[in-house]
């Protein structure tokens, strides 16, 4: 069985229809990219998925049972944690804090035990640290855990922020553009530590522009198109589909194709 | 040393609070610390608002009315004679819990009013319903509409008490009793006990502190903190933001509402003012001047400056000065005057360590770095 299944989603803002009746499964374990120039519908998709957009119709399987039209804190509980396209880190917190506040979702201590400094809550608060640490160190940033999140490069703030959503041990990690922005070595470590990710048995799916990147990880690609699905398949598949080179090709997009428009 | 350093400031505030009771009786002044302990009740609403602002980034107008909330039901039903209504059926059942006491009055006739215990616990429950329907609406949304919707319940709040009898209208209420605590304590503003209310009112905010510290330094605290740096980002790591604002809010409600009860008992009454709007704002203006997300510089700045206003140093200025102090903060210093003054004071200091303040040494460095520890 599929780990999230996405049926006939729809929503649309306005007369802009965003996302166009997309169905799609990715598989437990497997790596799913979503494609599609600019305005495809792309991170609507994800808000629609990760619960930030509720769909106007269609619905959203995630093991089996509906998360369409959940609460984004809901959807998270379910064991799908999601990053941004632009890092959301919070800049006034340390580094390691921000990790610390990936693992909310699988502690429990409330206001009067923190309060009250209860002693299983000073054991789960040293247990929370511990954790955050670990996830900053696989991601290679332990050094760092002491600074304030602001004070970042853009490709170590990416980093924390993967850190801080894998803390939350999903089973589904939803990662938007998580090249972006990354200078090409950036980018060769952000591909291995994707799929270290995935051998330890969580499910990725992401959006992403880097076609280099992509094929070389996903097991799979979804292209979207103004909204609509126009092809889905094994990156060798895609790569050859004449559909995605017309869109990709077909001088839509100056940065993308070759040629003398650009 | 390292361990014991959380608790030097806890220490220093002991230390001070009697040095500063020690020199009031040595030069005499003991009358001062009649207006200190008052200034301490106020720091607990102070208190409340810096978690529910500088923490959580949410906006109360409205702290006023919520320590009159407190104070009005204590001084209410401690001095309202209940004898014609004892409670219809269950009233020799509350006389015997000794929720009811009678005891004479002024002229001789035998009255009979609510426990202080028990007012505290009813004036606690008034605050917590007061909050739960003011704060769940406002706060499932995003944005200001927490300002708003206290603003709003706080110039109601005010009218009401200025326009009914039973809270003694542009009076208030006089005569509230004394509350016998356990150990022999007693909230009251009889000079007998003034030094005892003192340390009683130290107690207070010093047990206040340890335990929002103790909050803001936990999973609360950082949930209450991702709230105000970035909601969305808090939802999507499963923190039930709605949830936590509530929650925050009511208990920063609760706090105004204990300091209005002990001040209430302190002081012997409770005037509309303290529900006034332009109280309210001044708790906001002694946050943002304490640093908002600074218990130790909000405690600081509300003890000096509603110490000065209550001495009347700031004459009939008062309000206009509380006003004066937002406008600068908000316009000169948004962090508050404290944060800006220990940049300066440690860079004076050579040889410190400042990991944490500013930018990463080389930035551009650690960018690169990075690389190379991602594949590590």
């Amino acid at each position: 069985m599929a780990l999230l299944e996405v049926e006939n989603v729809r929503r649309s803002f306005g007369g802009l229809t965003a996302v166009d009746n997309v169905t799609f499964a990715v598989q437990s374990r497997h790596i799913k990219a979503v494609i599609g120039p600019n305005g495809a519908g792309k991170t609507t998709l994800f808000n629609i998925i990760s619960g930030l957009l509720r769909p106007q119709s269609g619905q959203v399987r995630f093991q089996g049972s509906l998360i369409g039209g959940l609460k984004p804190h809901q959807v998270a509980r379910a064991g799908l944690s999601r990053t941004f396209q632009n890092p959301a880190l919070f800049p006034q917190m340390t580094v390691l804090e921000n990790v610390m506040s990936g693992r909310h979702l699988k502690t429990r201590s409330e206001f009067l035990a923190c309060a009250m400094r209860l002693p299983w809550q000073t054991r789960e608060e040293a247990a929370i640290r511990h954790q955050a640490m670990a996830r900053l160190d696989y991601v290679g940033l332990a050094h760092l855990a002491a600074f304030p999140a602001s004070a970042l490069a853009f490709g170590q703030r990416r980093m924390v922020e993967l850190a801080r959503a894998l803390a939350a041990e999903p089973r589904l990690l939803l990662l938007d553009e998580p090249a972006s922005g990354l200078n090409t070595r950036e980018k060769q470590d952000l591909g291995e530590l994707i799929s270290r990710i995935r051998n330890t048995g969580v499910t990725i799916v992401l959006v992403e522009h880097d076609m280099s990147l992509v094929m070389r990880l996903a097991d799979e690609i979804l292209v979207l198109h103004h909204g609509a699905t126009i092809a889905e398949g094994t990156p060798a598949a895609i790569q050859s589909d004449p559909k995605v080179v017309s869109v990709y090709l077909g001088g839509e997009f100056q940065d993308v194709a070759p040629g003398p428009k650009s | 040393m390292t361990r014991l350093r959380p608790i030097v400031p806890f220490a220093a505030f002991v230390a001070l609070a009697i040095a500063v009771q020690c020199g009031t009786r040595l030069t005499g002044s003991e009358f001062r610390l009649t207006q200190l302990t008052m200034s301490l009740y106020y720091a607990l609403v102070v208190l409340g608002l810096c978690l529910l602002m500088g923490y959580a980034g949410q906006v109360s107008l409205g702290h006023g009315a919520f320590f009159a909330a407190g104070g009005y039901t204590t001084a209410v039903l401690t001095t309202h004679d209940f004898s014609r209504h004892p409670g219809g059926p269950w009233g020799d059942w509350l006389q015997q819990a000794h929720v009811f006491v009678s005891h004479p009055d002024l002229y001789g006739n035998t009255v009979l009013t609510v426990a202080p215990w028990a007012a505290f616990i009813a004036a606690m429950l008034v605050t917590l319903v007061l909050a739960s329907i003011i704060g769940y609406p406002a706060l499932r949304l995003r944005g200001h509409y927490l300002a708003m919707a206290t603003l709003g319940f706080g110039l109601i709040v005010s009218k009401m008490l200025l326009g009914s009898t039973t809270t003694g209208a542009a009076d208030g209420i006089n005569g509230v009793p004394e509350w016998r605590l356990p150990f022999g304590l007693v909230v009251s503003g009889k000079s007998p006990v003034r030094v005892q209310n003192y340390y009683l009112a130290c107690c207070l905010v010093l047990l206040a502190l340890v335990l929002l510290q103790n909050l803001v330094r936990s999973r609360v605290g950082r949930a209450l903190l991702a709230v105000r740096e970035r909601e969305v980002a808090a939802n999507a790591l499963g923190i039930n933001t709605a949830a936590y604002k509530l929650k925050v809010f009511v208990l920063s409600a609760l706090l105004a509402a204990v300091a209005g009860v002990f001040f209430t008992h302190y002081t012997g009454g409770i005037g509309p003012s303290e529900a006034g709007a332009l109280k309210s704002i001044r708790y906001v203006a002694l946050a943002a001047a304490g640093g908002m997300a600074n218990l130790w510089g909000v405690t600081g700045t509300s003890l000096i400056l509603n110490y000065l206003s209550l001495r009347g140093a700031f004459g009939s200025y008062d309000n206009a000065v509380f006003g004066a102090i937002l406008i600068m903060i908000i316009s000169l210093a948004p962090d508050g005057p404290l944060k800006p003054l220990g940049a300066r004071l440690a860079r004076l200091v050579p040889g410190r360590p400042r990991e944490k303040a500013g930018a990463l040494p080389g930035t551009a460095d650690c960018r690169e770095r990075s690389g190379s520890d991602g594949a590590a």
